[in-house]
């Protein structure tokens, strides 16, 4: 037997012994457990705030966190623009011309004093807010992937991780630009990563239709979640971290539990047909928003996994979704060059 | 650095290990039942619920995102 042949015949037995394994702790599902409790209220939420100026298809947005800047938020457009915005007021509080417009992501630094993206570049740029002259200029551009930058999260103002459509996460020094940790595993382009609530790992999903956990500190992947048909577009952690949701090409969302180590529950509908691009958990992760291609957003009861509610305004995809991180609010991006505040 | 690697200069069998390797990590993990993780998830939704703006709501009056009144905004 060849060596390629042995090692995919290893690899598929531990496959089946970790099916088996997750069988065994599969004592009830998510739907029996919540049989009992009640549907949500229909939620209806109402545009309060519309952002305009971009001029091209907005790809990301990223809420900020920092007590300061619970309502402002970044949002990057392929008219070549990151735009900092105070939500509350509309006003732009900032708007930074980028050298490259194909941006795919940005993000919005915890402390407030920075925001990054990239995108078809392949590299991911940082931008300090707070400069002395009152200018938003480059601090750094973070380059060594091969591939497109598809998501960045910064986990302090020195370190970022970001994924790639060249199968890679990286874990970056800022100050020095240099790569920290690379992580490897995926088997094709990752397009979306989370950072765990308690800042010690992360998840990514990939083209490979698989999710994975890394441990940021220990450089290791330590579970890897299957069950779509499709690239994973989107992921995001469950409020509390012990849960990882996904959205797909594949027109679901899921909901994999971490310490069971498996799929607990799968958000789809007969008439949804087209893929998911984007989600976000409310605060309590009662209530799941979901983009998708159809130009609408979703709104699924996480508990009985039914749709509880839909947020329909623009006129082209919704690429991007957060909630604010005081949960008092929903934001969409849409390809349609705008961004609404729902709440 | 730990593990400089670049995906397009692995070879199948590279690949192939990594995922063997990947697998014998994957393995050993201990795993929950899924009622105890299911209960935990019903209590961690359920107690932050009523504190959840976007499914309780929010009284105009006390919506920081509501429309303001007079003045204008400059963009």
């Amino acid at each position: 037997m060849g060596e390629m042949e042995e090692l995919r015949k290893e690899a598929d037995n531990l496959k089946d012994q970790i099916t088996e394994a997750r069988k065994v702790v599969q004592d009830t599902t998510l739907q029996e457990a919540v049989a009992g409790t009640t549907l949500v209220g229909r939620v209806q939420l109402k545009t309060r705030k519309t952002l305009r100026g971009h001029l091209a298809k907005i790809y990301a947005m990223h809420w900020g966190t920092d007590t300061n800047c619970s309502k402002l938020c970044v949002s990057a457009s392929q008219d070549g623009k990151l735009i900092v915005w105070d939500t509350l007021t509309t006003n732009k509080v900032n708007a930074i011309p980028l050298k490259s417009s194909w941006v795919m992501t940005c993000a919005y630094a915890p402390s407030g004093n920075m925001v990054a993206c990239g995108g078809l570049d392949n590299m991911c740029s940082i931008y300090n807010l707070k400069g002395k002259d009152g200018n938003v200029k480059v601090m750094r551009e973070l380059a060594a992937h091969t591939g497109y930058l598809s998501c960045c999260r910064f986990l302090n103002d020195s370190e970022i991780i970001t994924s790639s459509g060249d199968c890679t996460c990286i874990l970056w020094d800022i100050e020095t630009g240099t790569e920290k940790t690379i992580f490897a595993g995926h088997l094709g382009d990752c397009m979306s990563l989370a950072v765990s609530p308690d800042f010690k790992m992360f998840i990514s999903g990939a083209c490979d239709f698989t999710a994975k956990l890394w441990d940021i500190r220990e450089a290791t992947c330590r579970q890897t979640f299957s069950g779509h048909e499709s690239d994973i577009n989107a992921i995001g952690f469950f409020p509390n971290g012990n849960a990882v949701i996904t959205g797909s090409d594949d027109a679901t969302c899921k909901l994999y539990d971490l310490r069971a180590d498996q799929e607990l529950i799968t958000y789809q509908d007969s008439g949804i047909m087209c893929g998911v691009t984007s989600l976000a958990a409310s605060l309590s992760g009662r209530l799941l928003l979901a983009g998708y291609d159809d130009f609408n957003v979703n709104i699924w009861d996480m508990l009985k996994a039914e749709r509880v509610g839909v947020l329909a305004g623009h006129d082209n995809r919704v690429s991007c979704i957060g909630v604010s991180s005081d949960g008092m609010a929903c934001c969409t991006g849409s390809w349609d060059s705008f961004l609404k505040i729902w709440n | 650095m730990p593990g400089v690697i670049n995906m397009d200069e692995l070879t199948d069998v590279d690949k192939a290990k990594m995922e063997r390797d990947q697998k014998k990590i994957e393995v050993k993990l201990e795993r929950w039942m899924t009622s105890k993780c299911c209960t935990e998830f019903m209590e961690a939704v359920q107690a932050g619920v009523e504190e959840d703006t976007l499914v309780k709501g929010i009284a105009e009056d006390k919506n920081p995102f509501k429309e303001l009144k007079g003045g204008c905004v400059v963009c």
